[in-house]
C-alpha cells in the first residue's frame, strides 16, 4: 500500500504533508530504514576544515599555518583550533598584523620549497596583501618560466556575514577569479570544505580558498569515503547539487544553500502549474578553472540560465558564466539569462538595509520564475 | 658605600616581602636589572650590576621629595639614583614587554642625533689601507677575482646600455657606481646562500657564474633564455644560482626573503638569505613589514641597503628624515652597520660578518652601503634633468668604486696597467659577440606562451593554443617569420 501511494505522489498530485498526516503508523519504519541507509554522520564546515588543516599537517612537515590569532586564540574563527597544541609553534605561527607582511612571508617560504597555508582574518584584509597574491604568488611561476613556483593557499572567509558592515562584507571570488595564475575555490558543505582544502594545500599553484563565515557553524551530512584522510576533491568540477530539467541555476558558497532552498519551494509551489518546475542547482566549487562544461551541458538541457552571487554585479562572476554560455550554447537559450547578485552599494550595517543588498531565497524564486516566463520580467539585481 | 649596599639589601629584602605592592609578576619574563637597562639579570639591588654610584647620599631634591611618602609606607627606603643621563630614577616598573625604569624628566628623544652614524671603511679615497682599520683579510686570486668581475659588470653596463640606445634591446637598467657593492657582498656571500635581488644587482649573478651569453640571452628574449621570454631585460633569474628571479614592483623581496630564511630555518641549512633594495625601497610598507617580522622570527637574513641617494628623481632628503637606513634596523631591534659601498674590502668585511651572524646567532642583520647612482635610473631617464651634471661626473670619476680598488691591486702589485686593458679589450671583445649571438638566435616558440600558467597546462589555454595555430596557418602572411610554431 505504502508502495502504490508513492506511486501517486510522483504522477503529479499529493502534497507530501499530506500524505504524511495519512501514514503515521508508516512513518517510524519509513525514518529508521532511512536511518541506516543513508550516511549517519554530520560535521559542521569548521570542523570539517580543521580536520583537512590537521591531516594535511600530519601527512606533509612542509605544510604550515600562518595567519593572526591562529595559534594561541586557536584561529579568530576556531578553524585552527588544536593545531598549535599538536604542531608546535614552528608550524602555526601567530603574525603581527601585516597582512603585507605575512603573505610576502609566505610567498617567499613557498618559493623556497615550504607549503604554507595563509590564513587572512577575512578576505577584505587581503587587499593589503594583494599585491603579494597577484604580481608575486600568481605570476611567479610564468615569470620565471618554471623555476619558481608557489604552492601556497590564501584561505579565510570572504563575503558577507551578519550586521559587520561595508569593509567586512566584500565577496572577492571576481577579483581573484580574473587573474591567470591562481586557483579559486570556494566550498559550500563539509564534504567540499574537507575535499577542496586538502586538494588545495596539496596542489602545485597557488590557491585562495574562499570560506564563508556563516557556513562555519552549518552541519551537514558527510560520507566516510569523504572521512578517509586521503579524500579529496578535483580542482575545476562543479557539483550537481539537485537534479532537474527546467532550469539550471549556478551558485557558489552560502548561495547555494540559497538556490537550493528555492528549488524546495519552487518544488511545492509548482503544484498549481501545469507541471512541476525542476531546478537543477550547480555548486561551482570551483571558480577559476570555471567548469563550463559541466555549466554548458546543464544549460543544453534545461535552456535556462539564473546565476546567483553574493558580490556585486558588475564584472562578477555570473556576468562570466553568462558570456561564456553566449559563446557556446547561445541557440540553446530559451530565455535572457537571470542574474541574481548583491546591491551595487558598499554593504550597509542596518539590518533591514543589508537584508536588501544581498540576495534571498525570494529573488532566486522571482528569477527563476522570470526565466521559466512566469512573470513580468525585470532587471534582475537584488 | 658600606651603608649604602646594607641599605639596597633592606631594600631588596623588602621588596621581595612586598611584591603584591610592587605586582612583579614572574621574574624569568622580565628583562633588564632595576637599575641599568644595559645589563640583562634579574631584578637585584645589591649594586654589583649598578655601573653608576647612587648619590642620594648627596643633595638630590628628589630624595627630599620621595621623604613625603614616607608617612605612607614607613620604615620603606626610596633609593633615589642618578642615571648617566641625569634623569632620576626613582622606581621600575613592569609594562608588557618588559620592565621600564623611570625618569622624573621629560625628555623627548631627538629626532635627529647631534652625529650621524659613522660610516665603516678600510681603503681611503686612494686605495690605501687606513691604519688600524680592521677587515677580513682577501686572497690575491679573490681579490683579483672581485677586481676583474666589477671591469665586468661595468663593460657589460656601458655596452647594453647603448644596445638599448640603439634599438637592439628594449629597455636597460645599469649598476654604474655601485659595482663595489653587487661584486664585494656576492664575494663574501657562498653559492648556498640565496638571493633575493631587487633589480640592481646582476653583479651577483655575474660572480656566480651567469655568463655574459647568459645575460644577453635575457635582454633579448630568445629561445636560450632561461625566462623564456616572458619578462623585460635584466629581470634575470636562475635557480641553479640561487638567485630569484627580479620582480618589478619594489621591496615585494623583502618580507619574501624572510620566509624563505623562515624555510632555511626550519632546514637548518648553513646558509642565509640575503636581499637587495634602495633607498627608496625602504619606504614601502614591505620594508616595515619586513624587517619587524624577521626579528621577530630570528630569521637568518641579511637586508643590504643600497643607498644611492636617488630613487629614480627623487633625493633621500625627501624619501626619509631619519639618519639614513642604518637606525631604521635597531627601531626594528636589528643589529646594524652603516658602510661605505664604494669600499670593496669594507663592503666586503661586513658583508661576511653579518653573514656569519646571522648564520651562527639565527638573526636578521642590516646593512647600509652608502653609495651613488651614477648611472640614469633606467634607460627610460635621463638623470640630468633632476640633478647636476658635475654631481654625476664627480662621482663618476673621483668616487669611482672599481679606480679605489684598482689603485689598491696595483699597490699590493697583483694587478698591472697591461692586464688592465687586456681584460677590457677581453670582456668587450666577448659581451658584442655575446649580443650578435643572441640577436640572431631564435625567440621562444609559441608554445611558450601558455605554459607555466600553472603547473599543467588547464584545457582553455589548451583550445587558445589550438586556436592560436589554426589561425596562423590560416594567415602565414601576418604572422613574424624569426618565431617559431
Amino acid at each position: 500500500m505504502w508502495g502504490i501511494i508513492r506511486q501517486k505522489v510522483g504522477a503529479g498530485g499529493f502534497p507530501v504533508p499530506i500524505l504524511e498526516q495519512s501514514l503515521p503508523r508508516l512513518r517510524p519504519a519509513v525514518s529508521a530504514w532511512r536511518r541506516y541507509s543513508s550516511a549517519a554522520k554530520e560535521m559542521t564546515v569548521r570542523d570539517a576544515l580543521n580536520s583537512a588543516l590537521d591531516e594535511e599537517m600530519s601527512a606533509d612537515p612542509k605544510v604550515f599555518l600562518m595567519g593572526e590569532e591562529v595559534g594561541e586564540y586557536q584561529g579568530a574563527y576556531k578553524i585552527s583550533k588544536g593545531l598549535l597544541e599538536k604542531y608546535g609553534p614552528d608550524r602555526v605561527l601567530d603574525t603581527p598584523i601585516t597582512e603585507a607582511g605575512f603573505a610576502g612571508i609566505g610567498v617567499g617560504a613557498a618559493y623556497y620549497g615550504l607549503r604554507p597555508i595563509v590564513e587572512f582574518m577575512t578576505f577584505n584584509f587581503s587587499m593589503q596583501a594583494i599585491d603579494h597574491i597577484i604580481n608575486s604568488a600568481a605570476k611567479s611561476n610564468y615569470m620565471s618560466a618554471g623555476q619558481i613556483n608557489v604552492p601556497i593557499v590564501f584561505r579565510g572567509p570572504n563575503g558577507a556575514a551578519a550586521g559587520v558592515g561595508a569593509q567586512h562584507s566584500q565577496c572577492y571570488a571576481a577579483w581573484f577569479g580574473a587573474c591567470p595564475g591562481l586557483k579559486v575555490l570556494a566550498p559550500y558543505s563539509s564534504e567540499d570544505a574537507r575535499g577542496l582544502l586538502k586538494a588545495a594545500i596539496r596542489d602545485p599553484d597557488p590557491v585562495v580558498f574562499l570560506e564563508n563565515e556563516l557556513l562555519y557553524g552549518e552541519s551537514f551530512p558527510i560520507s566516510a569515503e569523504a572521512l578517509d584522510s586521503s579524500f579529496c576533491l578535483p580542482i575545476g568540477k562543479a557539483k550537481i547539487e539537485r537534479e532537474g530539467k527546467d532550469v539550471t541555476i549556478t551558485a557558489f558558497s552560502k548561495m547555494v544553500g540559497y538556490a537550493l532552498k528555492a528549488a524546495e519551494i519552487l518544488a511545492k509551489e509548482g503544484i498549481s502549474a501545469e507541471r512541476f518546475v525542476t531546478k537543477q542547482v550547480i555548486n561551482l566549487r570551483s571558480i577559476r578553472p570555471l567548469d563550463t562544461a559541466t555549466i554548458n551541458a546543464s544549460v543544453r538541457k534545461t535552456n535556462r540560465l539564473v546565476t546567483v552571487e553574493e558580490g556585486f554585479p558588475q564584472h562578477g562572476v555570473g556576468a562570466e558564466i553568462c558570456t561564456s554560455v553566449i559563446e557556446e550554447s547561445f541557440i540553446y537559450l530559451d530565455a535572457p539569462v537571470e542574474r541574481i547578485a548583491g546591491a551595487d552599494v558598499p554593504m550597509p550595517y542596518a539590518a533591514n538595509l543589508e537584508r536588501m543588498a544581498v540576495p534571498q531565497v525570494e529573488d532566486i524564486v522571482c528569477a527563476v520564475k522570470r526565466a521559466c516566463y512566469r512573470s513580468v520580467p525585470m532587471t534582475a539585481t537584488a | 658605600m658600606a651603608i649604602w649596599l646594607r641599605r639596597s639589601r633592606n631594600l631588596a629584602h623588602y621588596l621581595k616581602a612586598e611584591k603584591g605592592f610592587w605586582k612583579v609578576p614572574n621574574q624569568t619574563r622580565l628583562s633588564p636589572c632595576f637599575f641599568n637597562p644595559e645589563i640583562s639579570s634579574s631584578a637585584t639591588l645589591t649594586g654589583e650590576n649598578c655601573g653608576n654610584p647612587p648619590s642620594f647620599l648627596g643633595n638630590s631634591p628628589t630624595l627630599f621629595g620621595s621623604r613625603r611618602f614616607e608617612s605612607i609606607k614607613a620604615g620603606r627606603e626610596e633609593l633615589d639614583l642618578e642615571d648617566e643621563n641625569g634623569g632620576h630614577q626613582n622606581q621600575a616598573m613592569d609594562f608588557p614587554g618588559g620592565r621600564i625604569s623611570f625618569t622624573s624628566e621629560m625628555r623627548f628623544v631627538s629626532e635627529s642625533p647631534r652625529e650621524r652614524i659613522p660610516c665603516y671603511r678600510v681603503l681611503d679615497d686612494n686605495g690605501h689601507p687606513i691604519m688600524h682599520s680592521n677587515f677580513v683579510e682577501v686572497s690575491k686570486e679573490e681579490a683579483l677575482k672581485m677586481y676583474t668581475s666589477m671591469v665586468t659588470l661595468e663593460t657589460m653596463d656601458t655596452i647594453l646600455y647603448e644596445a638599448q640606445r640603439q634599438g637592439r634591446i628594449s629597455f636597460y637598467v645599469t649598476s654604474i657606481g655601485e659595482e663595489a657593492i653587487n661584486i664585494a657582498t656576492a664575494a663574501a656571500l657562498t653559492p648556498h646562500d640565496v638571493v633575493l635581488p631587487q633589480y640592481r644587482e646582476p653583479g651577483v649573478l655575474l660572480w656566480r657564474g651567469f655568463t655574459l651569453q647568459e645575460f644577453a640571452n635575457q635582454c633579448l628574449g630568445n629561445k636560450a633564455d632561461y625566462g623564456k621570454g616572458r619578462q623585460m631585460p635584466i629581470h634575470y633569474g636562475s635557480n641553479k644560482h640561487n638567485y630569484f628571479t627580479v620582480s618589478s614592483p619594489i621591496a615585494t623581496q623583502i618580507p619574501q626573503a624572510v620566509g624563505a630564511a623562515y624555510s632555511l630555518k626550519m632546514d637548518r641549512k648553513d646558509a642565509c638569505v640575503v636581499t637587495y633594495f634602495g633607498d627608496g625601497g625602504t619606504s614601502e610598507g614591505d620594508f616595515h613589514a619586513g624587517l619587524n617580522f624577521a626579528a621577530v622570527m630570528e630569521a637568518p637574513v641579511v637586508f643590504i641597503c643600497r643607498n644611492n641617494g636617488w630613487a629614480i628623481s627623487t633625493p633621500v632628503s625627501q624619501q626619509f628624515r631619519s639618519d639614513g637606513v642604518v637606525v631604521k634596523g635597531k627601531a626594528y631591534g636589528i643589529r646594524s652597520i652603516r658602510v661605505d659601498g664604494n669600499d670593496a674590502l669594507a663592503v666586503y668585511s661586513a658583508t661576511r660578518t653579518a653573514r656569519e651572524m646571522a648564520i651562527t646567532e639565527q638573526k636578521p642583520i642590516l646593512i647600509e652601503a652608502l653609495t651613488y647612482r651614477v648611472g640614469h635610473h633606467s634607460t627610460s631617464d635621463d638623470s640630468t634633468k633632476y640633478r647636476l651634471v658635475d654631481e654625476i661626473e664627480h662621482w663618476k670619476t673621483a668616487r669611482n668604486p672599481i679606480a679605489r680598488f684598482r689603485k689598491w691591486v696595483n699597490g699590493t702589485g697583483w694587478w698591472s696597467d697591461e692586464d688592465e686593458s687586456e681584460l677590457r679589450a677581453n670582456v668587450r671583445k666577448q659581451l658584442l659577440q655575446a649580443i650578435q649571438v643572441a640577436e640572431k638566435a631564435e625567440k621562444p616558440p609559441i608554445s611558450d606562451l601558455f605554459t607555466d600558467v600553472y603547473e599543467s597546462l588547464p584545457s582553455n589555454l589548451c583550445e587558445q593554443e589550438e586556436l592560436l595555430r589554426e589561425s596562423i596557418k590560416r594567415h602565414p602572411q601576418d604572422y613574424p617569420s624569426d618565431v617559431p610554431t
